[in-house]
Formats: C-alpha cells, sequence, structure tokens
C-alpha cells in the first residue's frame, strides 16, 4: 500500500475491547478473594491484645511473653543500663528512627524515644532481620558487644535499648503499641 | 526424534487403540526406539533416577497425608507419635519421605554437575535446561514446604527465616514487605494457619513438578541426549535404541542407587535430620544455630556473606535467576568440558566452591577456622565463595569461551567409541 490509511474503527473493534475490558476487570475482582483468604482472619485479629504484670520482674531481669504469636520482650533495666543507652548519639546508630508505636514515625532513635519509663524497656522479640529471637545479654552471660541482645541466627546485635548496633539486621527492635494500666500492669496491643 | 513413527500395531485391539487414543505409538517411539547416543556414561542414568524419587515421594507423601494431622498443637504428635509410633510401618514411610528428599536432591545435583560439565544447557537444549532450572526451583519450594510440616523447632524457625526474606521489600517500600509477611503467615507470625496452607502447597507442587518432568522430557525427545563429547548425532551410527540398551544400563545404577538410599534408611535414618527438630516448635525460643536442609546451605552461607539485609535477599535471589540465563552466558562453540582445558579447572573450582559454601553455610554466623594460628572468620570464606560463585557465571562462561584454545572435536561419536570399526558401521 502506497498510503498508510488508519482504518476507521469499526463496531466489531469496539465491542472486542469492551469484552476484553469487561473480562480483566472480572478476572481481577475474581482473584481478589482468593488472594485475600491468605490474610489474617477475623478470630486471629480479635486475639490482638494482652495484659502484663511487672511485678515480679526484677532489675536486670527479662521476662518474655507471648503476643500475637510473638515473644514479647518486658526487660527492668539497671541503671547502669539505662546510661549506657542514654549516653549513645543517634548519629551512631545503624537505624536512626524510634521504631516505637506509640511515636510519630519520625521519631529520632534517643533512648527517651524507646520507652515510657527508663526501667522498662517494652520490645517485640523478633529480629528485624529474619526473624529470630535474640539472646538477651546479661553480665553473667554477656551476649555481643553492646548489652543488650544478640541474634544467633545471623549475627546481629542490639544495645540495651534494643537499638541496633551490628548488622545484617536493617531496623531497631520494635517497640509495640502499648499502655501503663498502673505501676506495675501494662496493656499490649 | 519427531515424526518418524516405526510403531506397528500387532493385535487387533492395538490397532483399533491406535486410531483413537495413540498412546503406545508415544510409548514405542520415545522409550522403545528412541535413537540415544551410544557413548552416554553414568552420569546419565541420573535423570531415571530422578523420575524414580519423584515417584517416591509422591507414594509415600499420599500416604503420610493420610495419617497427618496439619494442626499447630497436633501437628508434631501427629508425626512423631502417630506415624513413628503407632502408624503400622508408619515409621518406615516417613522415613523413606525424609531421606527420600535428600537423595532427590543428590540426584538432581548430579544431573545438574553434568549438565554444565558437558554443556548440556547449549544451543539446541536451552528449553530442557530452563525447564530443569523451573523443576529445581519447585522441588526447592515443595521440600520447604515439606520441612515446615511436621512443626518441630527447626521447621517452625526455617518457616519464619525463610518467609520473613520477604520482608526485606520493607526496604524498597516501607510496610510493603510486612503486608506480604503477615499475607502469608495468615498471622502476625508462623502459626496454625501457616501451617495448612503450607500443608496444601506441600501436597500440589509435586504434581506440578511431575508436569514440568513432562515438558523437560518433551523438550529433550526434540534434538535428542547430549553426550560426553559434546557432539551432535550424525547419523544411525551414533545411536542406539533406547531400550534395551539405556533402559538396562539406568535400571543397574538406579539398583545401586537404591542400595545407597536404603543404606540411609536403614542404617542411619536420621542422618539428614537435625535434632532440634526433634523438639516440638517454640515461638518464643529460636535454637542457638538455625541451618536449612544440607541442600540448602550454600544458599543460606551467601545469604548471610552479606550484612545488609536488602542485598542479601537480593544475592540469594540474584545466584537463582542466574542458573536460567547460562545457556546465554556461555560464549563457547565447544560444549563438552572434554575440550575445554581451560572451562574444565574452573568448574571444578566452581564445583568445590559449592561445597565450600555449604560448609560455610553449615557453620555458626560467627564462627571463625582456625588455621594453624590464623583466625579466618568463616564469613570471609563466605564472601569469596559468594564471589566465585557469580564470578563462575557472569565472568568465567563468557570470556574462557573467547580466550580458551580447545581441543580437537573427535569426528563422530561412533568413530570415539568404536575408533576405526566405526567406519564399518
Amino acid at each position: 500500500m502506497a498510503t498508510a490509511i488508519k482504518p476507521e474503527p469499526t463496531r466489531r473493534d469496539f465491542l472486542y475491547i469492551a469484552t476484553g475490558a469487561v473480562g480483566a476487570v472480572g478476572t481481577a475482582f475474581t482473584a481478589w478473594p482468593f488472594i485475600d483468604q491468605m490474610n489474617p482472619t477475623s478470630a486471629v485479629l480479635a486475639l490482638a491484645s494482652i495484659e502484663v504484670d511487672l511485678a515480679s520482674v526484677q532489675p536486670g531481669q527479662q521476662v518474655v511473653f507471648k503476643w500475637r504469636g510473638h515473644p514479647l520482650f518486658v526487660r527492668r533495666r539497671t541503671p547502669k543500663e539505662i546510661a549506657e543507652a542514654r549516653a549513645v548519639a543517634v548519629t551512631d546508630l545503624i537505624d536512626p528512627l524510634a521504631r516505637n508505636a506509640n511515636l510519630p514515625d519520625s521519631a529520632p532513635a534517643t533512648d527517651a524515644n524507646r520507652e515510657f519509663k527508663p526501667e522498662w524497656l517494652v520490645l517485640l522479640g523478633v529480629c528485624t532481620h529474619l526473624g529470630c529471637t535474640p539472646t538477651v545479654s546479661t553480665p553473667q552471660s554477656p551476649q555481643g558487644d553492646y548489652g543488650g541482645w544478640l541474634c544467633h541466627c545471623h549475627g546481629s546485635q542490639y544495645d540495651t535499648s534494643g537499638r541496633v548496633r551490628k548488622g545484617p539486621a536493617p531496623q531497631n527492635l520494635a517497640v509495640p503499641p502499648y499502655s501503663f494500666m498502673s505501676d506495675t500492669k501494662i496493656k499490649v496491643g | 526424534m519427531a515424526g518418524n513413527s516405526t510403531y506397528v500395531p500387532a493385535t487387533g485391539f492395538t490397532r483399533w487403540l491406535d486410531k483413537r487414543l495413540p498412546i503406545l505409538r508415544l510409548t514405542h517411539d520415545t522409550v522403545s526406539t528412541f535413537p540415544t547416543p551410544r557413548n552416554l556414561n553414568i552420569w546419565y542414568t541420573f535423570g531415571g533416577i530422578l523420575t524414580f524419587c519423584l515417584g517416591v515421594q509422591i507414594v509415600t507423601g499420599v500416604v503420610l497425608a493420610m495419617h497427618y494431622v496439619a494442626s499447630a498443637d497436633l501437628a508434631f504428635n501427629s508425626v512423631e507419635g502417630g506415624i513413628m509410633r503407632e502408624v503400622n510401618y508408619g515409621w518406615l514411610i516417613r522415613i523413606l519421605h525424609a531421606n527420600g528428599a535428600s537423595m532427590f536432591f543428590l540426584a538432581v545435583y548430579i544431573h545438574m554437575f553434568r549438565g554444565v560439565y558437558y554443556g548440556s544447557y547449549k544451543e539446541p537444549r536451552e528449553m530442557i535446561w530452563i525447564l530443569g532450572v523451573l523443576i529445581y526451583l519447585l522441588m526447592m519450594a515443595t521440600a520447604f514446604f515439606g520441612y515446615v510440616l511436621p512443626w518441630g523447632q527447626m521447621s517452625f524457625w526455617g518457616a519464619t527465616v525463610i518467609t520473613s526474606l520477604f520482608s526485606a521489600l520493607d526496604q524498597v517500600i516501607p510496610h510493603l514487605g510486612t503486608a506480604i509477611t503477615t499475607w502469608l503467615w495468615g498471622d502476625f507470625a508462623v502459626g496454625d494457619a501457616t501451617l495448612n496452607r503450607f500443608f496444601s502447597l506441600h501436597y500440589l507442587l509435586p504434581f506440578a513438578i511431575a508436569a514440568v518432568v513432562g515438558l523437560h522430557i518433551w523438550a529433550l525427545h526434540i534434538p535428542g541426549n547430549n553426550n560426553p563429547l559434546g557432539i551432535d548425532v550424525k547419523g544411525p551410527q551414533d545411536t542406539v535404541p533406547f531400550h534395551p540398551y539405556y533402559t538396562a544400563k539406568d535400571a543397574f545404577y538406579l539398583a545401586l542407587f537404591m542400595i545407597l538410599f536404603a543404606a540411609f534408611v536403614f542404617y542411619a535414618p536420621d542422618f539428614f535430620g537435625n535434632p532440634d527438630n526433634s523438639i516440638q516448635a517454640n515461638p518464643l525460643v529460636t535454637p542457638t544455630d538455625i541451618v536449612p536442609e544440607w541442600y540448602l546451605l550454600p544458599y543460606y552461607a551467601m545469604l548471610r556473606s552479606v550484612p545488609q539485609k536488602l542485598i542479601g535477599v537480593l544475592v540469594l535471589l540474584g545466584s537463582l535467576v542466574t542458573l536460567f540465563l547460562i545457556p546465554w552466558l556461555d560464549s563457547s562453540k565447544v560444549r563438552s568440558c572434554r575440550f575445554r582445558p581451560l572451562m574444565k579447572q574452573c568448574f571444578w573450582v566452581f564445583a568445590l566452591d559449592c561445597v565450600l559454601l555449604g560448609y560455610v553455610g553449615s557453620q555458626s554466623a560467627d564462627a571463625v577456622l582456625n588455621l594453624g594460628g590464623m583466625q579466618l572468620p568463616l564469613v570471609w570464606l563466605a564472601r569469596a565463595g559468594t564471589a566465585y560463585y557469580f564470578a563462575y557465571f557472569w565472568v568465567l562462561m563468557p570470556l574462557v569461551g573467547r580466550i580458551e584454545r580447545t581441543k580437537a572435536l573427535p569426528e563422530s561419536i561412533a568413530k570415539s567409541v568404536l575408533g576405526t570399526a566405526g567406519e564399518r558401521i
């Protein structure tokens, strides 16, 4: 053909495109229930908060509870541990954000931004690398170089504020949403 | 090969059947008379061995599913109590299934290394290779899902670590990775919902593997087998019919393989197992050393060799994606390493490298090797090993083919096998 003439769209072209579009949208709508059924069920979502009694936790001790299927660390810090955590400059940290669900996302990772009361550190015991449970460091059995936690799976280390100090973990241990109901009781979730 | 069937139905029934469903013709052409290079060695018997392994896993697996309970509360007991102690011969069937997985991977690794050594992925066999890599990935997924089902400590924490690989996407788009892991788990952690869907997929995937194996064999029957010389079949003098020559050879080596398999099953049933998996899953305590099954250790070492999460996951992913590309990465016109003196050395270093990575993957993350007073952190070995793994495919394969002087190829398979007698055939 000497001249390329763009053919006029016909009724048939319109029907092809309309049918194809309806088919694609229909497929997407049909696929969604099959995708969304994988998400947590309403029964799982309903079990999402617990109350924790702090009265029995001694200074320097960590107690582990279970929340949303994960370990929940409740650590009663000694004055020395608090002082160590507070002495670290935010600029020296791998992850400069507080990762505290009770604060805005942009809150810096100062030790004060990691807890409500300096003595009580409440953290998700889930290494931010690949989800193992880090081992707590105590003066009797030190784990790693920062006095907090060591994850044995891939060697990540956390300080006494639960902030990551040595990779491969990319983020500080998460602080879950919680509040003090009394001096010795918190509600998590 | 396609299009020259020599099948002649012998009876009235087979003539009737041949017009309606030519399944006997298909079997005759693809198994009985299929012209196969006459020089295939022991390493070519692993295709048949792998088919056997898949069959064992499906038969034992279907039986185990009759006694297994996919529930976080009951799974461990249904395996360790029910199947291992109460079901008649349950112990045998489970041990066959568990060791069968290791045997399957042992065979697939030999099969893959053989393919790389003899250049079986090269033109015109690229599709056979690609389908093979796909089967390998499906095998890894199936094995991973299966390993979670007994719900021991290593099951649980292995599932946690592997699914958490997706959380690396948080570093690309915030919250995306977490949303995906929650979706995969059906919960905020690995739990009952996760176990049930893994069981469903573990039952499904072997049939997907069987389907891709069908495609793999179909693709193989278009150009026919490669061979240790890596040269093309030039005529009937270079081949023998698959049956009885290779059915007999495959059967012999399959029998040897079954002796090895039986030796593990009856004398060292826990050889490949991890003692931590005899402890029921506990979501609050991670075992001190998490190790995957032996066949995944090299990848685990590569993942751990990188101190940055996202890059570590990308290295792991890249090591697998690379496998799909090697038909185009290798620049050599000569297929077999028998005639590639330089590539042959690179290949054996690569094979050793995979073993080394496997060893490093089996050790703890912060392990240090003491070499006569010199302290060598294993992570550096892992890094060197990872570097060579990628260099082998992305640097040596393209480069060596261009610079190496290959040895002279034999004139034909028949001549190489039979000497001058080959000319008389």
